[in-house]
């Protein structure tokens, strides 16, 4: 199977069944067959993996979801991360800046958090970096830097993947100033593959409102679409 | 696994019209899990059940997520065995009845379901927990409790089925934390005539048919021929 932007891979840490459930975690870049994923030591699941070795194996079940930024036909298009959520815009990016010009905008908690900054840099026409507690980058908010952009460049479309305060915010941006949006949803899972239903999310199709699956479905939704 | 997800599904006509067809794609049976509000909805549900292209209905007597209905019937004798003999009069298809471990003694409901005229008892469902999230001081589910299953159920999920098959004659469907080929042999010894997997698909897709190559190597080591002959042949002490 075909990798593309956006998706994830759901991993099982440990042969045995603690912990039980597979971690989901997105795909941070692709070259040819090789996939690279990066996660945060969070808890047991992510302890565990973070202990192993090169020439380990893995047990991964992927790629999952529909993922996949649609970018075509955008000339200007504004990329907005936040914390992990950085992690899966890296390939969108690299794809996209083939035929757009990409302004990226990247927010953290505070200098210890910042990651990967020469690499997003090199896949980006614009770059700006910011911490909340203003102790690396521009203090403030990533999303305070698109609205300033925004009353001067052209920008046909914005990509979000963050915590939920900031894509909430991206989201009533975009339906603002009208620019199409897509954002990038972090769930729950239990499974990744449609069965345990566990990463419910709302979504108007049409004229009525009906629940879908953030693993299946997404986890990129159009921002119009989707209730976050 | 802690969860309360509960039974989200559109309904039976959209089963019928988009489900049932993708399923019957496959060589297999469908036996189809069917939850009411009320006695009256477990009956017209189970009417259009008999109607369509199915092999059975499993009565979802024990929800533990779903607030009105389900859990409520399934707790005492006459409780089960109302749903399940109003059901029984519209359905002809064979039928099975879930059972919850949520009870005193399992074997009640268990008798009621086969004094309703059930084809066989389902168990169990899973059992009611709570987590807390000791910095936040509140319960990680938002629904506040919900229902654990996996691995962590299965020596109580053992337990129930052999004090059920012991009790009924009815056959038993015995889950509940089964991972694994090993785990299929356990609840065979217990009484268990079928199994069924739920949680366990979450982790591994393909896990029902890595079970079955591990019971056929334990068939083999045992010179066991026919798996019906395990079934409840555990020498207890």
């Amino acid at each position: 199977m075909t990798q593309s932007h956006g998706q994830f891979i759901n991993i099982r840490v440990s042969d045995g069944v603690e912990p039980l459930l597979r971690r989901p975690i997105s795909i941070h870049n692709i070259e040819g067959t090789n996939i690279e994923f990066i996660f945060q030591v969070k808890g047991k699941g992510t302890n565990i993996l973070a202990e192993k070795e090169v020439g380990d194996k893995i047990d991964i079940l992927g790629p999952l979801g529909k993922g996949t930024f649609k970018y075509e036909g955008a000339k200007n298009i504004a990329i907005i991360g936040g914390g992990i959520g950085i992690f899966p815009l890296y390939e969108l990016a690299k794809e996209a800046r083939k035929t757009a010009k990409v302004n990226m905008y990247l927010g953290f908690r505070s200098k210890d958090f910042v990651v990967l900054e020469d690499e997003y840099r090199k896949v980006s026409d614009k770059f700006i970096l910011t911490t909340d507690d203003g102790t690396y980058g521009n203090k403030g908010y990533a999303i305070d830097f698109l609205k300033e952009d925004l009353k001067q460049e052209n920008i046909d479309m914005i990509f979000a993947c963050g915590p939920l305060p900031m894509l909430k915010a991206v989201q009533s941006l975009a339906k603002e100033t009208k620019i199409p949006c897509q954002i990038s949803l972090e769930e729950r899972m239990g499974c990744g593959i449609g069965v345990c239903l566990g990463c419910a999310v709302k979504v108007n199709a049409g004229d009525q409102e009906i629940y879908t699956h953030v693993c299946k479905a997404g986890p990129v939704f159009d921002s119009n679409i989707v209730e976050i | 696994m802690l969860n309360s997800i509960g039974l989200q599904n559109p309904g039976v006509e959209y089963f019928m019209q988009n489900d049932l067809p993708w399923l019957r794609k496959f060589d297999t049976k469908i036996i189809v899990n069917a939850c009411g509000s009320s006695v009256e909805e477990y009956v017209e549900l189970a009417k259009v059940l008999n109607t369509l292209d199915i092999d059975g209905v499993e009565l979802n007597l024990s929800c533990p997520n779903v607030k009105s209905g389900c859990m409520a019937f399934g707790t005492s004798y006459e409780g089960v065995k109302e749903v399940t003999s109003r059901v029984r009069k519209v359905l002809d298809k064979p039928l099975i009845v879930k059972l919850t471990p949520n009870v005193t003694d399992i074997t009640e409901p268990a008798k009621g379901a086969e004094d309703a005229g059930a084809d066989g008892v389902s168990l169990i469902n899973t059992l009611l927990g709570m987590s807390i999230d000791i910095e936040k001081k509140k319960p990680v589910l938002a629904n506040n409790m919900g229902g654990l299953s996996g691995p962590a159920i299965k020596p109580v999920a053992v337990r129930m089925v052999y004090q059920v098959s012991k009790a009924i004659k009815i056959p038993v469907l015995g889950l509940g934390g089964i991972v694994n080929g090993r785990d299929v042999i356990e609840f065979m010894l217990a009484g268990a005539t079928a199994v069924s997997i739920g949680t366990g698909n979450f982790i591994e897709p393909e896990i029902s048919i890595k079970a079955i190559g591990e019971v056929e190597d334990y068939m083999k080591r045992h010179n066991i021929e026919d798996i019906n002959t395990i079934i409840g042949k555990v020498e207890m002490n």
